[in-house]
């Protein structure tokens, strides 16, 4: 994307929540929704003497990220601790990884081009808060604040990208894809509403053709695609707008009011904190055996990455259809098993693309069965939609016996659509002086009178042709 | 009042005692409990007593029957979690503290059937080498009530010496435990890094903290610190021992080469604690002995190196007391939160604590991290390799504890560098991670001079040996003269 002779530069930071039986660091269990502050220990309230014990799950859930982002797994790293003040941080610090990561440099691959990730590592999550009174959202001011310590502790990965992404579509199309790929190898429920996926994105512009990197800022706490996408586009057009009235980008964290679509500047860089990272000494550095690690690799499901790639191959779907098959979990899996019952890939792709709600809720075979009378000419797509509203509200049953069942198949014999249509020619004289007169359109009205007589067993295209032949 | 004397009894008479039916564990818990009040309120080792639950636990042992260290009474530094116990770590901050859970080597003790008497003074959080910093009054050392009993573990050194707990039970973070156990004329040792669960310790520096037992000979040292040493799954960093404690019976030092560090030693040791030290190292010659000079060439800079790399991790282990979820809270109306962790921790906090994380955090600052921390973590490598290369030619290594004798109270209170140089000798053991121990190896001048040995990590049962064999042959009486000594 260029605008105006600008081209934004975008770099995520993505937190995700793995779905772990248990915390990072003690035994509490790991679950969203609960009471507040029912699914706490004395570790993860940071009280005196308690010491972290690590979940081995969650590091073979952050192994298998690495893996699925084609990262590096580092034979050693390192917990460190990152200091703040803050009522969030029981400790004062949180346990994460700063120099030596558990996944190292990986990439993905968007719409064919790779977006480079800089690294992966492992942390755990602070708790939540809720200000009361003041400016909604923030401490300072607030008459109250509460804490709920339920997701402190929560295991994190945070996935850090390399300023690959051109757009703010493009950088949505990384986090889809990313989120697909999280989904489809269990690790967590990626949802961004509850929190178990957030992103933060850096944002820069520079002049199209220019190597050098802008003063960037970090868009921060946005809790939906949608919002992010809204944000980000409104951060490029305000950093070009300074540049371009002679101003200068000042690095900073901003916050986005979808309500408003305003930027609310959280921190310049003089606030910036000074975390004073240091090594965890009460872990011992992680070193996942090579074993381990071909384990979980053999563990991984294929991932939406290499089935799009399969999808335009095997199928000989386009590019879009493979992207938006492998946009939601679920989706790509359905869709092959109706393409394959069906024997019409094209077609399975167009209906479980135009009826999302199919997934999930029709059987496979029900909807390949459907596909399989169209293609096969059994009935016309008209009457398709009617089987398919039946198979909403039964799922169970078999298209094909309700086609029996409800004399629905198409008429194939022409004798008797040239016969109504020779009828309709008759009492619609007005219509056919209009059409021979020039007034092509009014043809459709025609073919209406035949399909509403037919109720829709008819196929349009045929009934046109023939209109066609008896008034040419 | 119990018939029992339990000034100068040790560990190993009070389970004979139990086992002959001499004495029930209600009468031993008891005499001991009575001379606590009736000597403690001079001497102040104690900051709290259990009376009537170590009696219950005491009568449950007597009616259900009993064997081992059951019914032998411990005392407990401070800093060590009990369960629904007040707990201090000698801070005002955490003043009525009551953990919710034991600490992993206090969960062994109940197991083993100990009775715990009392918890003991500290100084606070463990950061000093006196008992004075702590928010709860000084401790005075039995041997002279003028003096300090060495720190941080100095109310259990302290209570030791004094008859009050045949066993108590320190932590050493920078020589915690070896240097009171110097100054109060008792055995105290500060196991290899590891060997000891950390759960339920109240963190000082994490790397370097680890607990350790006090007691009157140094076979009550080996059962006592059996009894708590071993892997807890709640410590990561804690180990199995390649082999268990055992309790020591060497008669000679035949066959052990002792390495002496000369170099290290012209680093300000009195005259007296040094013609003590040597006494002890003819002593041991005589024994079968063989002494060697060996370097650690970076030993001398184990203090700066330690006064970085501690303060930094206290900076952050001492964070979480901010005044939101338990101890102390001060705060003002209309403060915010930030006012709020500033009172609490302003108000909650000593003089040195403060000291100690201010240096912290300066060293872990961004800019300064790789001048301070990286380099202190440079030297701490150095010295551990160093001690790997003496101990490839020696089998222990041998220094006086402390540089000098108890010195008075006061005296290096408003001098923290005169007090930090107290562990001058036992800051690079920690460093190094390795297990070292001090036992008495005389007076100087009326006081008692700890003689520290040295061992590879998870050698205790070789260091226990040589310095059960050289104790004997020391013959030191633990008893302090004012107390009924014989000295």
């Amino acid at each position: 994307m260029s605008q105006n002779g600008w081209q934004p530069v975008i770099g995520l930071e993505i937190h995700v929540q793995l779905n772990t039986e248990t915390k990072m660091f003690c035994a509490c269990e790991n679950r969203y929704g609960a009471e507040p502050n029912t699914l706490t220990c004395p570790l993860c309230l940071g009280h005196p003497g308690v010491l972290p014990v690590i979940n081995e799950g969650a590091v073979e859930k952050a192994i298998m990220i690495g893996l699925a982002l084609n990262c590096e797994i580092a034979g050693r790293s390192q917990f460190h601790r990152k200091n703040y003040f803050y009522p969030d941080s029981p400790k004062a610090y949180q346990i994460s990884q700063y120099d030596e990561p558990i996944c190292g440099p990986g990439r993905l691959e968007v719409e064919g081009e790779p977006v480079r990730i800089t690294r992966a590592h492992l942390e755990e999550d602070a708790a939540k808060l809720e200000h009361s009174g003041g400016q909604a959202g923030r401490i300072g001011g607030a008459e109250y604040s509460l804490v709920d310590f339920n997701r402190c502790g929560t295991p994190l990965v945070e996935i850090v990208t390399e300023p690959d992404l051109r757009s703010p579509e493009h950088a949505i199309a990384f986090l889809q894809l990313l989120r697909t790929t999280l989904r489809t190898i269990g690790v967590s429920d990626v949802n961004m509403h509850e929190g178990s996926l957030r992103c933060d994105a850096n944002i820069s512009v520079r002049r199209s053709g220019s190597g050098e990197l802008g003063t960037k800022t970090e868009l921060k706490n946005v809790n939906s695609f949608g919002h992010l996408e809204a944000g980000m586009a409104a951060e490029i057009a305000r950093q070009i707008e300074l540049l371009e009235s002679g101003g200068r980008v000042e690095q900073e964290t901003l916050n986005f009011d979808p309500g408003t679509a305003q930027l609310r500047s959280l921190r310049s860089k003089e606030e910036a904190h000074d975390y004073r990272y240091f090594p965890e000494p009460d872990l011992v550095p992680l070193e996942p055996s090579p074993e381990l690690v071909d384990r979980l690799r053999d563990r991984l499901p294929e991932l939406p990455a290499a089935r799009m790639a399969r999808f335009r191959d095997q199928y000989s779907l386009p590019q879009q259809y493979a992207t938006d098959l492998n946009a939601e979990t679920g989706v790509a899996d359905y869709f092959e098993r109706v393409a394959d019952g069906s024997g019409d890939p094209k077609a399975a792709a167009d209906w479980v693309l135009n009826n999302p709600g199919s997934v999930g809720a029709i059987p496979a075979e029900g909807l390949a069965g459907l596909i399989g009378l169209i293609a096969n000419g059994t009935i016309t797509s008209t009457i398709a939609k009617q089987v398919y509203a039946r198979l909403e509200a039964d799922p169970a049953a078999d298209p094909a016996a309700i086609v029996e069942g409800e004399g629905l198949a198409s008429i194939g014999d022409s004798s008797e659509l040239e016969a109504m249509v020779v009828e309709v020619i008759d009492a619609n004289p007005q219509f056919v002086e209009q059409f021979r007169g020039g007034k092509e359109g009014v043809i459709n009205a025609l073919v209406g009178q035949v399909m509403k007589r037919t109720q829709g067993r008819a196929d349009a295209r045929q009934v046109q042709e023939l209109f066609r032949s008896k008034l040419s | 009042m119990s018939g029992v004397e339990v000034l100068g009894l040790t560990a190993e008479r009070c389970i004979e005692l139990l086992d002959g039916r001499d004495v029930s564990c209600r009468e031993l818990a008891e005499a001991y409990l009575d001379r606590i009040d009736r000597v403690d309120g001079d001497l102040h080792c104690f900051l709290r007593t259990r009376r009537e639950s170590a009696l219950a636990e005491a009568d449950a042992l007597d009616r259900d029957g009993r064997s081992g260290l059951q019914g032998v009474p411990v005392a407990l530094k401070d800093i060590l979690s009990t369960r629904g116990e007040e707990t201090t770590a000698g801070s005002r901050i955490l003043e009525g503290h009551r953990p919710l859970f034991d600490a992993g080597a206090v969960t062994r003790l109940r197991e083993a059937g100990t009775v715990v008497i009392g918890k003991t003074n500290m100084d606070e959080f463990a950061m000093g080498s006196s008992t004075e910093n702590s928010a709860y009054g000084v401790t005075h050392n039995p041997w002279d009530p003028a003096r300090v009993p060495g720190g941080s573990s100095g109310g259990s050194s302290a209570a030791v010496a004094a008859g009050l707990a045949p066993i108590a039970y320190g932590t050493d973070t920078g020589g915690s435990i070896r240097q009171p156990a110097a100054l109060c004329g008792v055995v105290g040792m500060k196991p290899t890094y590891g060997a000891v669960s950390r759960h339920g310790l109240i963190a000082f520096a994490s790397s370097l903290d680890q607990i350790g037992p006090f007691a009157l000979t140094v076979r009550d040292c080996a059962l006592a610190l059996a009894a708590v040493a071993g892997h807890d799954r709640c410590d990561s960093t804690s180990v199995p021992l390649p082999e268990p404690v055992r309790v020591p019976d060497a008669e000679d030092l035949r066959g052990v080469t002792i390495g002496v560090p000369e170099a290290l030693l012209a680093q300000g040791v009195e005259p007296g604690v040094r013609e003590s030290f040597d006494a002890a190292l003819r002593l041991a010659e005589g024994m079968g002995a063989t002494l060697r000079e060996v370097e650690l060439p970076h030993a001398g800079y184990g203090l700066p190196a330690y006064y970085i790399i501690a303060p930094a991790e206290a900076s952050s282990n001492l964070a979480r007391f901010d005044g939101v979820r338990y101890g102390l809270r001060v705060e003002e109306a209309r403060d915010t939160v930030i006012d709020m962790y500033e009172r609490t921790r302003a108000a909650g906090f000593g003089a040195e604590v403060k000291r100690r994380i201010m240096l912290g955090t300066y060293a872990l600052s961004s800019g300064y991290y790789e001048a301070y921390y990286g380099t202190a973590q440079r030297v701490r490598t150095l010295i551990r390799r160093d001690f790997d290369n003496a101990f490839a030619g020696v089998d222990l290594i041998a220094t006086p504890t402390s540089p000098t004798v108890a010195f008075e109270i006061g005296e290096r209170a408003n001098d923290p560098w005169a007090m930090y140089a107290s562990d001058v000798l036992t800051v690079p053991v920690n460093l190094a991670g390795l297990p070292g121990i001090s036992i008495p190896s005389g007076l100087a001048g009326g006081l008692p001079v700890g003689f520290q040995l040295i061992g590879p990590a998870f050698a205790e049962n070789r260091i226990l040996d040589a310095a059960h064999a050289l104790e004997r042959a020391i013959g030191f009486d633990p008893v302090p003269p004012r107390l009924g000594g014989s000295a």
